[in-house]
């Protein structure tokens, strides 16, 4: 990976907090941390760790998850996945119950927790958060989403499952929902370019991908193409990410549901789809998939949440052995 | 300098010490001395003319800074809003040296994100950090990128 940064912010130095050494150590922060070889070295890794592996990899290990947000499958799959390898987790219990509700900066949390633990997993509502810890932490810090920022694991398993049915290099994929405010979406995006792929954007009028983020993707050689409605460009997918649209962006139910169903995937939709054609979504979902294509070949959003298992334990293993 | 010597003495006068900003895109003078941390509460005497007309770029601001002479970093930032400035530090009255402004490759603590969820904007020990690129900057913190009206961030 490319993040070795203690001691070193992206090449400009950091502060050593007092009584710890200048070392350098491995964390995932971002996915645009990664190149390519990077991104299929870890692929391979959580490939070889589905077929086998060893559960005691992490014997004594410790890992401490620091959720300062809500969530269920990326804390549950952490827990899962170090479990496997035969590690323990530890967890700060709820914001209002730890030290952070009497003010304490993230900066202190995280060189007290470096004392504690082998490897942090941090979830933060400010972006840059993991970029700031990865400063102080004396342990690996792995980002498991800040703010609006980065989400790195969920891009990994993402590509991990489209890894599973086809090869990523020149693949169609589609971008559906939020996309400006997904940051699922924007970091698979990025992810997607490295392998040529052409992305197809779908989105409704005022949640576009940004276009900093488009100006980015099209500088670096990759194709975006915007769409008015899916149905028009379904048939030349490989790949579909369906990501939520959030209610909280409409100004009332009505203009919501309104939106919101003109963006539904249905089977009726995906009934002339190309054979290999996949349907992804990060979850939980809303209305934006209709129930019926969960029973459909193409449906691989369940699969993708249960690879968040190996790709996590690839992940785990590699910051922390 | 060039131009007749006695109409600029006019504007403003020669320092015995110091450093002389010259050739700042005109109506830049204030945002220099911001970025390199000049305000209102300095003990030094500064003195600033602004749309001074110029040969070369047709009008272009000066600043004068007695008794204090600009290190390498300080005169760096200049380049984000005066890119074609020159620095003349001054000893006795003479030019003892000459350089142009070079854009730095990252700016510590100059510059404030304009991404209110920021990390680098709560109450944490650190300083902002943005890496200077072609279309902007950059926040290493949280990849927002400014690309216009950058003196409005500056701290």
């Amino acid at each position: 990976m490319g993040n070795f940064r203690v001691g070193l912010c992206a090449g400009i130095p950091v502060p050593i907090p007092p009584g710890q050494k200048r070392c350098f150590m491995r964390h995932i922060i971002s996915i645009r941390d990664f190149d390519r070889a990077e991104i299929d070295d870890l692929l391979d890794k959580a490939q070889k760790i589905q077929s086998r592996f060893d559960s005691s990899s992490l014997k004594g290990k410790i890992l401490a998850l620091l959720f300062f947000e809500p969530s269920t499958r990326t804390r549950m799959s952490f827990e899962a996945a170090m479990a496997r390898l035969g590690g323990v987790s530890i967890s700060m219990g709820s914001v209002e119950a730890s030290s952070i509700s009497k003010g304490e900066t993230l900066a202190d949390t995280i060189r007290v927790v470096s004392g504690y633990v082998d490897t942090i997993v941090l979830r933060h509502p400010k972006e840059g958060a993991a970029r700031l810890a990865s400063e102080f932490a004396s342990v690996p810090v792995i980002n498991a989403g800040d703010g609006a920022g980065q989400h790195p694991s969920q891009t990994l398993l993402d590509l991990y499952t489209i890894r599973q049915s086809m090869k990523i290099d020149g693949i169609h994929a589609g971008l559906l929902g939020d996309l400006r405010y997904g940051r699922t979406a924007h970091s698979l995006a990025h992810a997607l370019s490295l392998y040529g792929a052409t992305i197809h954007t779908i989105s409704p009028k005022g949640l576009e991908l940004p276009s900093s983020l488009v100006d980015e993707l099209t500088r670096g050689g990759c194709e975006v193409i915007n769409h008015e409605n899916i149905s028009g460009i379904i048939r030349e997918l490989d790949v579909l990410y369906v990501t939520r649209i959030q209610r909280e962006r409409f100004p009332d139910a009505s203009s919501y549901f309104k939106v919101a169903s003109s963006y539904r995937v249905t089977p009726d939709l995906l009934k002339d789809v190309r054979d290999t054609f996949i349907v992804l979504h990060p979850l939980p979902r809303l209305d934006e998939i209709d129930f019926g294509v969960d029973s459909l070949p193409c449906a691989r959003y369940f699969e993708q949440s249960n690879n968040g298992i190996p790709v996590r334990m690839a992940m785990l293993e590699k910051v922390m052995k | 300098m060039t131009g007749d010597a006695t109409e600029r003495g006019l504007l403003i006068s020669p320092i015995k010490h110091g450093t002389v900003i010259d050739h700042i895109t005109a109506g830049e003078a204030l945002n220099v001395l911001k970025i390199i941390g000049i305000t209102g509460t300095t003990t030094e005497s500064i003195s600033v003319a602004t749309n001074v007309k110029s040969g070369k770029m047709a009008k272009k601001d000066i600043v004068k800074i007695e008794n204090r002479e600009l290190f390498k970093d300080e005169v760096n930032r200049i380049s984000l809003i005066a890119p074609n400035a020159s620095i003349n530090i001054i000893r006795d009255y003479k030019v003892f040296a000459k350089k142009g402004v070079e854009t730095p490759e990252f700016l510590v603590g100059i510059v404030r994100c304009p991404n209110p969820g920021c990390i680098s904007n709560a109450n944490e020990p650190i300083q902002s950090r943005f890496e200077v690129q072609e279309k902007g900057l950059h926040c290493l913190y949280c990849d927002w990128v400014i690309t216009r009206d950058i003196t409005s961030y500056i701290i």
